[in-house]
C-alpha cells in the first residue's frame, strides 16, 4: 500500500502535540497493513507503491521505533510550513530554513539544440542536505521532469504537489509591450520563467515531505547534468500516453459521480470551485490592469517627447527650459509606470495564476480519492460475487471447485478490507494536506498584498519626488 | 487660457465693469447644447444694463467669421472660434457600457456608470468653459467689444439665421485656405519683405503650430489611457470582494480592507487623469488654436502686402501710359490706390507685430500657470496616495 512508503506525517503540523493522536492511527494501520503489501503487488498489478526504494528503507526504519524517537528525528520542517520569515515559527528546532534562488540563465549550446539553463542556488541549514550552500544548472524540462516524478510518487496518497510552470508563458499579446527593442521581448520572457520556476522550487521546498524527496534533493545539490527529460516532451511516446490518461481522466471526472459520505469533501469541494472562478477573474481583470498601465507608460513617452521638440521651437528661453524639464518629468514617471506595471504583473498577477494551478492540483487530489473510492466500490462488487458464486457451487453440490470459490471470497475479502483502509487513508491524507494548504494560501495572500501595496506606495512616493523636483522649473517661467 | 493679462493694451483693466459677458447656463438637448449667453453693461449703445440670450454653437462661429472677415480688424488676432460641442465619444462608452451590464457585478456597473456620467458632465463643463471665454476675449478687447455684430449676439433675442455651415467648411475651410494662399502669396511677392522678422515668425509659428497639435494629440490619449488604467481598478475591487464572500474565514476582512484601498486609490489616479487633461491638454489645444489665429494674421498681412504691390504695378504701369499727360486722372487714382495700400500695409505690419509680442506673452502667463498647477495637483495627488496605501498597510499588519 502506498501508505507504507511514505515518512510519518507527524512533521506537517506546526502543534505538534495536536496531531499525536491521529498519527497514532496511522501508525498503526501502517504496520497492520504492511504483510498484505506484498500480496497486494503481486497479485493485482495496481501499482500502488511508491517506487522509490530509497524512502521505502527509511520508513521501515522508522516505523520500528517507538513514537518518541520520531521526535528526534531531524526532518521536523515546520519551520517552513508557516511563513518564509522563518521568525515567527513556534515549534521546537523551528529555526531550520531554505532559501531558494535562480539567477542568471544562460544560453547554452548554438542552433536547433540551444537551450537555457538556470542557476539553482540554495541556501540551508538542514541537517539532510549534503552543504549549507550549493548551486546547479538546470535546464527547463529537468523541472517538469521532477515535477512528474514527484507527482508520480505522492499523488496517489492524496498530497497536493505543486504544479509546475507551464510551458509557454508568453501568454496574451495584450502582454506584449509595444515598444520595446527586440531584447526586450525576449528577455521579458526569460525573465517570466525564471520568476515562475522560482516560485516553484519555493512553493515545493515549503511541503515538509516533498522537501526530503531524494530526487527533489538531488534536483537541487547533485551537481551533474540531470538525465534529459524526454518524456516531458509532448510528442514523445511518454508524452502521448500521458495525454491520453488525462482525456481518460477527465471523462471519469465528468461521469464519475461519487456517493459521498463526509460532507466535508463536498463542502471543500463547492468551496475550491468557488475560489477557482473568482480567482480566475480576478486574474483575468489584473492582467487588463497590467496591459493598460503597460500602454500608458508608452503614451507617457510620447507625451515626453513632444514636450521635447516643443521646447526646441520655442523660442522664449524660460518656457523652453520648463518644457524641457517636463519632458524630463514625463519620461521619469514613464518608468514610474512601468515599474509599477511590473509590479502588478510578478507580485499581484502571478500569485493568482499560481493559485489557479495549486487549486488544480488539489482537485487532482480530491480526484484520486475518487478513484480510491471507486476502486474500493469495485472490490466489494467483485466480493459479492465471488460469494454468490461459491454459495452457487455449494448448492449444486461441486464441492471440488468450492474450496477454489472459498479461496476466492477470502482474498476478494482482504482487497476490501486494503481498498477500504486506503480509501480511508488517502480521505484523512487529503484533510491533513488540505489543512497546511489553506494555512500556505492564508499567509501567501496576505503577504503579497502587504508586498504589492508596499511597492505601489514607493512609486507614489518616487512622482512626489519627480513633480516637487519640477515646481520650481514651472514657477520660474517668465 | 484666454486670461485676462494685465497692462496689455489690448485688453481692459481688470476693474472694468463695462461689460461683462458670461454663459450662466447650458442645456445639452439630444444633438445641440444651447447656450445662455448673459452680459451685465454699462454702455449705452445697450438697450439694458442686463440681459440673456440663448444661442448655440453655430451662432459662435458666426459672430467669429463676421470678425475674421473685416478689414478693420485685418491686423488683430481674431481669438479662435469654439470647437464645437462633441459628446459622440461619451456616448458611445455609455452605450457600451449598458450592452456590457449583463458580465458584471450590479455594484461594478453602478461604479463604471458613475465615472461615464462624470466624464459626459467634465465634457459637457468644458465646452461651456471654451464658448464663454472665445466671448470673454471680445468683450475684454478694446477694439473688438465696440463691434456691433458683438452687440447684436448678445442683445438679439431671436435666431441669427446662422446657416450651419458644411462641416469640413468649418474646420477644414481655413486650413485648407491657409495652405493655398501662403503658397500663392510668398509666390507673388517679388519685393521682399519688409520684414525678416515677420518670415521667421511665419515659420516658427508654423513650426510651434504643429507641435503643439502633436502635443495636443499625445496628451489626449495619455490620459484617456490613464482613465482606463483607474477604471480597470474598478473590477478588480469588486472581484476581490466577490472573493472575501466566499472566503469566509481568517482571509475575508482582509481582502476587504485590500479592495477597499483599490477603490480609494482608483479616485485618486481618476483625478490625476481628469487633472492632466484640465492643465495640459487643455493648454496646448487652446494654443494651437491661439497660434492658428496669429498665423491667419500674418496671411491676411501677406495678403495685404500682394495688394500693395499689385497696387505699384498699376501705378508703374498708369505712369508709364500716361507719360506725356500732366496729372492725369488714371495716374492720380492709382496713386491714390497705391497711398491706401501702403498705409494699410505699415498699420497691419505694425499691429501685428504689437499683436504677436501679446501672443507670445499671453502663451508665457497661461503655460506658467497651467504648468505650476499641474505640478501642484500631480503632487498633491500622489502624496494623498502615498498617504492611503501607508494607512491601507497598517490596518493590513494589524489584522495579520
Amino acid at each position: 500500500m502506498a501508505d507504507s512508503v511514505e515518512p510519518p506525517p507527524l512533521f506537517e503540523n506546526v502543534d505538534m502535540k495536536r496531531e499525536e493522536a491521529e498519527d497514532d492511527d496511522l501508525f498503526e494501520s501502517a504496520v497492520q497493513s504492511q504483510p498484505s503489501a506484498n500480496l497486494c503487488l503481486e497479485e493485482d498489478g495496481h501499482d500502488l507503491l511508491n517506487g522509490d526504494s530509497d524512502i521505502g528503507e527509511e520508513i521501515d526504519k522508522l516505523m520500528l521505533n517507538d513514537k518518541s524517537e520520531m521526535e528526534n528525528v531531524p526532518i521536523n520542517n515546520q519551520s517552513t510550513i508557516a511563513t518564509p520569515t522563518m521568525e515567527e515559527v513556534e515549534a521546537e528546532g523551528g529555526d531550520q530554513f531554505i532559501e531558494i534562488t535562480i539567477t542568471e540563465p544562460q544560453k547554452v549550446g548554438d542552433g536547433m539544440g540551444a537551450y537555457m539553463a538556470y542557476r539553482v542556488l540554495t541556501h540551508t541549514n538542514m541537517p539532510f542536505f549534503k552543504k549549507r550552500e550549493f548551486a546547479v544548472m538546470r535546464r527547463f524540462s529537468d523541472f517538469l521532469g521532477l515535477h512528474d516524478k514527484l507527482t508520480e510518487k505522492y499523488l496517489k496518497v492524496g498530497r497536493i504537489i505543486p504544479p509546475a510552470p507551464e510551458k509557454n508563458v508568453i501568454g496574451k499579446a495584450k502582454i506584449k509591450m509595444a515598444q520595446s527593442e527586440q531584447a526586450g521581448n525576449g528577455s521579458d520572457f526569460i525573465e517570466r520563467r525564471r520568476a515562475a520556476l522560482e516560485r516553484y522550487l519555493r512553493r515545493t521546498s515549503q511541503h515538509p515531505v516533498l522537501i526530503v524527496d531524494p530526487d527533489f534533493r538531488e534536483f537541487l545539490e547533485c551537481d551533474i547534468e540531470l538525465p534529459k527529460a524526454t518524456n516531458t516532451s509532448a510528442l514523445s511516446g511518454a508524452g502521448v500516453m500521458r495525454f491520453i490518461n488525462k482525456v481518460g481522466e477527465t471523462v471519469n471526472k465528468i461521469t464519475y459521480k461519487m456517493e459521498e459520505t463526509d460532507p466535508w469533501f463536498e463542502n471543500k469541494l463547492v468551496h475550491v470551485e468557488g475560489l477557482e472562478n473568482q480567482l480566475r477573474k480576478l486574474h483575468y481583470n489584473v492582467e487588463a490592469m497590467v496591459s493598460y498601465r503597460k500602454e500608458l507608460a508608452n503614451l507617457t513617452n510620447g507625451v515626453s517627447r513632444s514636450a521635447a521638440m516643443l521646447s526646441v521651437c520655442e523660442d522664449h528661453n524660460l518656457l523652453s527650459r520648463a518644457l524641457s524639464q517636463l519632458a524630463d518629468t514625463e519620461e521619469k514617471v514613464e518608468a514610474v509606470h512601468m515599474e509599477q506595471a511590473n509590479t502588478d504583473f510578478y507580485i499581484l498577477c502571478e500569485m493568482l495564476k499560481d493559485y489557479l494551478g495549486l487549486l488544480g492540483s488539489v482537485r487532482d487530489a480530491f480526484h484520486e480519492r475518487t478513484k480510491m473510492f471507486q476502486l474500493w466500490q469495485h472490490s466489494q462488487q467483485m466480493l459479492t460475487k465471488k460469494r454468490e458464486a461459491k454459495a452457487k457451487l455449494e448448492l449444486q453440490g461441486r464441492t471440488d471447485k468450492v474450496d477454489q470459490a472459498g479461496v476466492e471470497v477470502i482474498e476478494w475479502e482482504a482487497k476490501v478490507e486494503r481498498s477500504q483502509e486506503s480509501f480511508d487513508r488517502i480521505s484523512k491524507m487529503i484533510k491533513l494536506e488540505m489543512d497546511r494548504f489553506e494555512k500556505c494560501r492564508i499567509q501567501d495572500f496576505k503577504v503579497t498584498f502587504i508586498k504589492y501595496l508596499e511597492n505601489h506606495m514607493e512609486h507614489q512616493a518616487q512622482l512626489v519626488k519627480y513633480w516637487d523636483d519640477f515646481l520650481p522649473e514651472a514657477k520660474a517661467i517668465a | 487660457m484666454g486670461d485676462r493679462v494685465m497692462g496689455d493694451d489690448g485688453t481692459v483693466s481688470l476693474t472694468d465693469n463695462s461689460l461683462i459677458v458670461d454663459i450662466s447656463d447650458a442645456l445639452s438637448e439630444k444633438d445641440k447644447v444651447k447656450f445662455t449667453v448673459h452680459t451685465r453693461t454699462t454702455l449705452k449703445n445697450f438697450n439694458k444694463p442686463e440681459f440673456h440670450v440663448v444661442r448655440q454653437h453655430e451662432e459662435f462661429i458666426w459672430l467669429h467669421d463676421r470678425y475674421e472677415e473685416n478689414p478693420v480688424y485685418a491686423g488683430y488676432i481674431i481669438p479662435p472660434p469654439p470647437p464645437r460641442p462633441n459628446f459622440d465619444a461619451s456616448r458611445e462608452k455609455l452605450q457600451r457600457l449598458g450592452e456590457g451590464e449583463g458580465t458584471m457585478t450590479k455594484e461594478e456597473f453602478n461604479k463604471m456608470k458613475q465615472e461615464l456620467e462624470a466624464e459626459y458632465l467634465a465634457t459637457f463643463k468644458k465646452t461651456v468653459a471654451m464658448h464663454e471665454v472665445f466671448l470673454t476675449r471680445l468683450a475684454s478687447h478694446v477694439m473688438f467689444r465696440e463691434d456691433e455684430h458683438l452687440h447684436v449676439f448678445l442683445e438679439f433675442d431671436q435666431d441669427l439665421c446662422a446657416r450651419p455651415r458644411g462641416r469640413f467648411q468649418q474646420f477644414g475651410g481655413f486650413v485648407k485656405s491657409l495652405g493655398s494662399t501662403t503658397d500663392q502669396y510668398y509666390l507673388n511677392v517679388t519685393v521682399r519683405d519688409v520684414h525678416d522678422f515677420f518670415e521667421k515668425q511665419m515659420n516658427s509659428l508654423t513650426e510651434y503650430h504643429g507641435k503643439l497639435k502633436e502635443g495636443t494629440v499625445k496628451t489626449d490619449k495619455m490620459t484617456e489611457k490613464h482613465k482606463e488604467v483607474a477604471d480597470s481598478y474598478i473590477k478588480i475591487s469588486g472581484g476581490l470582494v466577490q472573493l472575501a464572500n466566499i472566503d469566509p474565514g481568517p482571509l475575508d476582512k482582509y481582502l476587504m480592507k485590500v479592495a477597499d484601498g483599490f477603490e480609494k486609490a482608483r479616485k485618486l489616479e481618476s483625478r490625476v487623469a481628469s487633472d492632466e487633461d484640465l492643465k495640459l491638454a487643455d493648454t496646448l489645444r487652446y494654443y494651437m488654436r491661439d497660434s492658428q489665429a496669429a498665423m491667419a494674421l500674418l496671411v491676411r498681412r501677406l495678403k495685404c502686402l500682394a495688394t500693395y504691390e499689385a497696387a505699384n504695378r498699376a501705378l508703374e504701369r498708369a505712369r508709364q501710359k500716361n507719360k506725356d499727360i500732366h496729372a492725369a486722372p488714371e495716374v492720380q487714382e492709382a496713386e491714390k490706390a497705391q497711398t491706401e495700400a501702403c498705409e494699410r500695409f505699415d498699420s497691419i505690419s505694425t499691429q501685428a507685430k504689437e499683436e504677436l509680442l501679446d501672443f507670445k506673452t499671453r502663451r508665457l502667463h497661461a503655460f506658467r500657470k497651467s504648468l505650476i498647477e499641474l505640478a501642484e495637483l500631480e503632487i498633491k495627488h500622489a502624496r494623498t496616495q502615498q498617504d492611503l496605501f501607508k494607512k491601507s498597510l497598517q490596518n493590513l499588519q494589524e489584522l495579520m
